[in-house]
């Protein structure tokens, strides 16, 4: 199972770095919306629960493009047929995927965080931050992989990519906004941060368990 | 090798295949002819595991479909209307991820590049490849990992005569494989196969009904 989904996350990252699909146009959404939240709102510094709703909402959303094109080149290169035919465990599929919008979304994050700070958050950055991001990238990445899968069977992908995503995404974001917002307050280190990251690590178990668990059936006939 | 006793398969409402009923021994080939939507991709695709059978007994090299589908997966080559290519990638590094879902060796992939004349060309991007390339390139994918089973849909559209003649000792009688050929060519069907099916709404007929 390992050896397959190294094979595909190979791949896929491959294909990636040639078409550059995916990563841009999930960075210039991010950036386009710092900007955006950066005029729209009239101010030149957030902080609190406003700075970590507007960063956390912006890549949700920008997760959205990541996942519609998940599946993308499986589908229309006929490349699910070849993966099916293989001896593959299908688990492997779903880590390679899974794996593959990891990297998407930490390669995002690593520029549009930068941008954030330096476009509408007052108080800087903290080290804290980092266990958040790693555990929201992770149930994205599960949940995405999954609503990837099931949407790409049907034509209307791009439609159903966000009627099904987002909803499922309402847990993780309140427990990433609760995590960040006072790591965003300038109060240093929050008292709670260790609860809200177990609320998300148990998001992320739930999530990886169940994928898991449907993944084959999603690509069966 | 391939054994069908009555198999059916719909697509909702419409009967795709049924009451099909054909055996196969090791190394024979069988040529599957009809006209289009008479039910031949739909069959390889069954054999294939790719569709599930709604009803009938489908035995593929010892295994019962669809309950013993992953014995199958593997052991099956399938060169159809689609290449299943990746095209913004080469042709190499395509046979190179097949071959580690196969757990095939990088030397097979050499071995199967070259007998398909493409080792000069095999750094190309697919999607840079004219048509006859890109299926010669299907095809050693198809063979890549040595199945003993090959379904083979059209197998020589879009190559030029040397180009089929090449294929032929991968994907030809030479190859010693089993072999189902879907093809419209009703001359060469009958040249190769060691059964016929001629298909007609699905159904097994006469090969003079198969295309009135």
């Amino acid at each position: 199972m390992i050896r397959a989904a190294s094979a595909i996350l190979r791949k896929d990252l491959r294909l990636e770095a040639r078409t550059k699909e995916s990563v841009p146009a999930m960075l210039l959404f991010s950036v386009t919306a710092f900007v955006l939240f950066h005029f729209g709102l009239d101010r030149d510094s957030l902080d609190g629960e406003l700075a970590s709703g507007v960063l956390w909402v912006t890549l949700l959303l920008a997760s959205v493009i990541g996942v519609t094109r998940l599946f993308a080149a499986e589908r229309e290169q006929g490349g699910i047929e070849g993966l099916l035919l293989a001896p593959v465990d299908r688990t492997g599929l779903f880590v390679a995927k899974a794996a593959a919008l990891f990297c998407y979304l930490t390669l995002v994050e690593l520029v549009a965080i930068p941008a954030f700070t330096l476009l509408l958050l007052g108080p800087g950055l903290q080290p804290e931050l980092l266990p958040v991001l790693a555990l929201v990238n992770l149930g994205l990445a599960s949940v995405g992989a999954l609503v990837s899968a099931l949407a790409s069977e049907g034509r209307a992908r791009d439609l159903v990519v966000p009627l099904m995503l987002l909803p499922l995404l309402v847990p993780l974001l309140i427990a990433a906004a609760g995590a960040t917002e006072p790591l965003f307050s300038g109060d240093g280190s929050p008292e709670d941060l260790g609860r809200w990251l177990g609320l998300l690590g148990l998001y992320d178990v739930v999530f990886v368990l169940l994928s898991v668990a449907v993944f084959d059936y999603l690509l069966e006939d | 090798m391939i054994e069908l006793e009555g198999l059916e398969r719909r697509y909702g409402e419409r009967v795709a295949l049924a009451g099909v009923s054909v055996r196969v021994g090791e190394g024979e080939t069988l040529s599957v002819l009809g006209s289009n939507g008479a039910g031949k991709t739909t069959l390889l695709r069954v054999l294939a595991t790719l569709l599930r059978p709604h009803a009938g007994t489908v035995r593929v090299l010892g295994a019962e479909l669809p309950a013993e589908a992953w014995k199958v997966r593997g052991r099956v080559g399938l060169l159809g209307h689609e290449p299943l290519l990746y095209l913004d990638l080469s042709a190499r590094e395509n046979l190179r991820y097949h071959a580690r879902l196969h757990s095939a060796g990088r030397g097979r992939v050499e071995e199967v590049l070259a007998a398909v004349g493409m080792e000069r060309r095999g750094d190309e991007p697919v999607r840079e490849l004219s048509r006859g390339m890109v299926q010669r390139v299907a095809a050693a994918r198809a063979v890549l990992h040595d199945p003993p089973l090959l379904l083979l849909d059209e197998p020589r559209a879009g190559l030029d005569p040397a180009a089929a003649e090449l294929l032929e000792p991968l994907i030809g009688r030479a190859s010693g494989r089993t072999r189902v050929l879907v093809t419209h060519d009703v001359e060469r069907g009958r040249a190769e196969a060691d059964h016929l099916l001629a298909l007609k709404g699905g159904r097994a007929v006469e090969l003079e009904e198969a295309y009135r």
